[in-house]
């Protein structure tokens, strides 16, 4: 009986240092997706290189494809292009970029002068389709099968590590 | 993760300088009243500590003007709680409904308390029902021995 004065404070105390020790080590910006496994939501946007142009969800069924949301505007996303480059040089899916509340002419000149992976990119103006997303920290970037549901989102950059376990398993797994 | 400092930064000298809420559209008070009040229950996803309606982020004006819209056109609070929670989740909300996951932070502290006040209620009580022995004598001679223990 005695011993179990020592124990079972030690036992919370221990409990209690667990949970503020997972509490530490997780991201409170990274917010779980409702979206996951849920269908993509609908949009029809212009293309930015051709405004006139319309791309909806449905054009994309069919096959497994990547959204990548971006700006000409963020940080972040300088940080990432260089390795969405290097992915979409593999052309493993079509590549789609959204163009996040961006002027039109800003998003051209960063694609001229940083090089442009997109297989076409799409232009969100005033945000709708981007809160359709659920998006709120650019970039982000969505995986989406071949039944149009979101299968994974990335909040923030990709990283080498992130694209080579997470996204293209996941890629060959929505191919296979 | 320089960057999420960078942006909490931002946030913070952003509420510093204006000091206010943002800027409400006047042209329809009861619907911008109604605005208001849903806005300040829902978590500004950049600025995490922000309400919507206290946030200057972009994104927290595009979500006022969407609520507007939708109180606009017909739609009830609920419906556009429901469609925030659809698009970022329970998390946007600062109050949380009540549900298996969230069971813990809800019952949680109130779990706690009981608990712990149940284990006073135990301890005074078996304390109360020792002899004065079982207690150190008046601090007179400081080197006793600890108390003995009851169990």
């Amino acid at each position: 009986m005695k011993s179990l004065r020592f124990i079972v404070p030690l036992a919370i105390f221990l409990v209690l240092a667990g949970f503020l020790a997972v509490g530490l080590n997780r991201d409170p910006h990274m917010v779980p997706s409702p979206l996951i496994g849920k269908p993509a939501p609908a949009f029809r946007l212009p293309r930015l290189d051709e405004p006139s142009k319309l791309v909806n969800r449905d054009e994309m069924l069919g096959k497994a494809w990547v959204l990548n949301v971006w700006a000409s505007w963020c940080g972040p996303c300088r940080e990432e292009h260089p390795h969405i480059v290097a992915f979409a040089r593999t052309k493993q899916v079509p590549l789609v970029g959204l163009n996040y509340k961006d002027a039109r002419s800003d998003a051209l000149a960063w694609l001229k002068e940083f090089g442009n992976p997109y297989d076409v990119s799409l232009s969100d103006l005033d945000g709708r389709v981007g809160i359709d997303f659920g998006v709120y920290g650019v970039p982000e970037t969505f995986v989406i099968d071949k039944l149009g549901v979101i299968r994974f989102k990335q909040i923030g950059p990709l990283t080498p590590e992130v694209l080579n376990t997470k996204v293209v398993p996941l890629l060959k797994e929505l191919n296979g | 993760m320089a960057k999420w400092w960078a942006l909490l930064l931002s946030c913070a000298l952003a509420a510093a300088a204006l000091g206010k809420e943002a800027a409400p559209a006047a042209d329809d008070p009861v619907l911008e009243a109604r605005m208001q009040r849903i806005a300040v229950e829902l978590r500004c996803l950049v600025c995490q500590n922000q309400t919507i309606a206290d946030s200057h982020a972009g994104l927290a004006d595009d979500l006022r003007r969407e609520i507007r819209e939708q109180l606009q056109n017909g739609a009830t609070d609920e419906q556009v709680v429901q469609y925030m929670t659809d698009r970022y989740g329970d998390f946007i909300r600062y109050r949380p409904p009540m549900r298996a996951s969230t069971l813990a932070l809800w019952v949680g502290p109130i779990a706690l308390l009981v608990g712990g006040l149940l284990v006073l209620v135990l301890v005074l009580r078996r304390r109360s029902r020792l002899g004065p022995e079982a207690f150190e004598p008046e601090p007179a001679d400081d080197d006793a021995g600890p108390a003995k223990e009851a169990s």
